[in-house]
């Protein structure tokens, strides 16, 4: 018998190929998303990059394409500072709020869910991912109104005046939780509060059991394990889940819209001044403030030590 | 004499598992106390059980006479050397050491000071600035043994501690963790599946079986007279002898068994054991050989330099009367 066994046909010698130069099966497979991101994605944040160098022709409407900070200087006018500041604010405030929420249902999955509860867990996260999310919005929007569920229910229960408390709050409050900042920042906890769950859970499920066990035997209490040992350890995970709810919260330009204050968001700017106003210098020129302030965001994480568990 | 540990009548179901049944025992103080088991037959669960990471479902344990029922892990003064080390990736190897003293609010400068004292104990100054996953498996232990220490504990528990270290180094480890336990006079408690490792360290030691005590006593005394067949089996993998067997080569109705290192090769012939070789098994300083006596395969140690029989010849063994032992209990 020979040592060689006969080649059965294609399926072999691809095989054969491949074996031979390894780097040949890892270049045909990363090249297509390679391509996708390099060109697509890249290319046009480049070319967004380039526009909010230019201006605009401020008689005749006309983008001027010659290199210019007069754009970005237009972005430090009161008026634009307020959309970034607010925006910001709203951010950093639905950041919070999704990982307050999200930590105790991510702990309990990571920690406690087993089998069927566990896949109960799954369906329970994903499911309002399912269903269109301009639908929930509206849904949100008839719940939070002032005939709504929520107005229904604190009528019913005798607890209007403290909704009417929480509504006249200045700066927050409004005529009804629909056209609040508060109810803006409801929606948009609930609309991404599933992208904070699912990566902390993940880096909550990496955590052994036997560190929070040696956390214990040396003596440290539930809080200062907590504080020392679970947090750190899954802090790559919160800030992955951070990421998502912050850089989703900046861009979203329809939840705003839809519920809240006439006051505008980054995103509606850009949309605006991208659509009716034809000014695509300043469009551009406010879509790159998300990005600056994802990077300041990212690099101070990093040196606070938030990957160095990874 | 103080008693470190003690169980008394102590069980740990888990549902219908009865992992840890009816287990009573008492460790000295300054003993080095082996735990020896197959898995699964319940000496991990003791280990937890002391630590406070389980709950007896019935029974008291006491540590220096103090039920600790009631008492959490945190508040135990009892530290485990925990199998996968569990030393914390995102510290380093000072901090990980100086984890507990950090805890209970000793100061930065005098917790790494103490940290630093303990990883020359374990022969690891110098190294107290790197993180865990720049260590070895050896090293990584040293710090999991230094980060138990430093807290100075009055019981140590140690957990399967050399199992993942390579043959070489777990027999240094083995003589540097005897040595370390004399010095500091800590009770050491460990639980190991490896009975060389149970005889080699422990001053005493305790063979678990499906969740109860087989027998407890000093290495020699398990070694040489075990309790049960299964501990015969177990430590030392005797020659197990039925009732009928014993009764035939001159000894009482009842289970015994005879340690191959007892029987000599002898002539067929007249010989109380006889029967065809079945294996031959060479062990370097040795050789095992096996025969079979017809209801039972009867094992001899054969150091090496003696003439060997063939795969299958007809060989007979002897031994002398005392090496027999009958046991009390089967």
């Amino acid at each position: 018998m020979s040592a060689v066994l006969a080649s059965r046909g294609l399926g072999d010698r691809l095989t054969g190929l491949f074996w031979r130069r390894p780097n040949l099966l890892l270049l045909l497979l990363i090249s297509p998303p390679l391509i996708w991101l390099g060109l697509v994605y890249l290319g046009s944040l480049a070319a967004l990059l380039v526009q909010s160098f230019y201006s605009i022709d401020e008689f005749s409407g006309v983008v001027v394409p010659e290199f210019t900070l007069r754009t970005y200087a237009e972005l430090f006018n009161p008026a634009n500072m307020d959309i970034i500041i607010r925006t910001l604010l709203m951010s950093a405030s639905v950041t919070v709020g999704c990982a307050v929420l999200a930590f105790p249902i991510a702990y309990y999955a990571a920690r406690f869910a087993r089998g069927h509860w566990k896949a109960a867990f799954y369906l329970g996260v994903m499911l309002p991912l399912w269903s269109s999310y301009l639908v929930k919005v509206y849904a949100w929007k008839l719940i939070l109104a002032k005939e709504g569920i929520i107005g229904w229910a604190a009528g019913a229960t005798g607890t209007t005046p403290i909704l009417e408390a929480v509504l006249a709050i200045p700066g927050i409050g409004g005529n009804s939780l629909s056209t609040s900042f508060l109810g803006t920042w409801m929606v948009f906890v609930y609309v991404w509060l599933p992208y904070m769950i699912l990566p902390m859970q993940a880096s909550l499920e990496r955590v052994p059991v036997s560190m929070l066990e040696a956390s214990a035997d040396l003596g440290a209490t539930r809080g200062q394990t907590f504080r020392t040992v679970t947090l750190p350890l899954a802090l790559p995970g919160v800030i992955a889940g951070s990421i998502f709810t912050f850089s989703l919260t900046m861009g979203d330009y329809i939840i705003p819209q839809i519920i809240g204050t006439s006051a505008r968001f980054i995103g509606q700017a850009v949309f605006q001044l991208q659509g009716t106003a034809g000014n695509i210098p300043l469009a551009a020129a406010f879509a790159v403030v998300p990005i600056l302030i994802m990077l300041v965001y990212l690099a101070l994480a990093r040196r606070a030590g938030a990957f160095d568990a990874l | 004499m103080t008693v470190a540990v003690e169980f008394s009548s102590v069980s740990r179901h888990f549902g219908a598992v009865r992992a840890v049944d009816g287990v009573s025992l008492q460790i000295a103080e300054g003993a080095f106390f082996a735990m020896l088991g197959p898995s699964g037959s319940g000496k991990t669960t003791c280990l937890r059980l002391i630590s406070g990471f389980e709950k007896p479902t019935a029974g008291v344990i006491r540590i220096f006479g103090e039920d600790v029922s009631d008492v959490p892990p945190n508040r135990r003064n009892v530290n485990t050397v925990f199998q996968d080390y569990a030393l914390f990736p995102h510290m380093n190897v000072a901090d990980n050491v100086a984890y507990g003293l950090m805890v209970k609010g000793v100061g930065r400068a005098e917790r790494l000071r103490r940290a630093e004292e303990m990883l020359a104990v374990v022969k690891l100054d110098e190294y107290g600035g790197r993180k865990p996953g720049q260590l070895s498996g050896g090293q990584r232990q040293r710090v999991a043994l230094a980060r138990a220490l430093v807290n100075e504990p009055r019981v140590l528990l140690l957990d399967e501690p050399l199992g993942a270290l390579d043959l070489k180094l777990r027999e240094a480890m083995q003589d540097e963790l005897k040595a370390l336990q004399q010095r500091l006079g800590i009770t050491f408690v460990f639980v190991t599946h490896d009975q060389h490792e149970a005889l080699s360290m422990a001053d005493s030691l305790a063979v678990f079986n499906e969740g109860k005590i087989a027998q407890i006593g000093t290495p020699e005394e398990v070694y040489a007279r075990p309790a049960t067949r299964f501990v015969a089996d177990f430590v030392g993998s005797s020659n197990v002898l039925p009732p009928d067997m014993t009764q035939r080569i001159g000894g009482p109705a009842a289970w015994s068994s005879l340690r191959p290192e007892a029987l000599r090769l002898a002539p067929a012939e007249g010989a109380a054991l006889a029967g065809p070789v079945t294996a031959l098994r060479y062990l370097g300083a040795g050789t095992r050989v096996q025969i079979s006596t017809g209801s039972t395969e009867v094992a001899a140690f054969v150091p090496a330099g003696q003439p060997l029989p063939l795969p299958g010849q007809n060989v007979g063994f002897a031994f002398d009367a005392a090496d027999l032992h009958v046991m009390d209990r089967a």
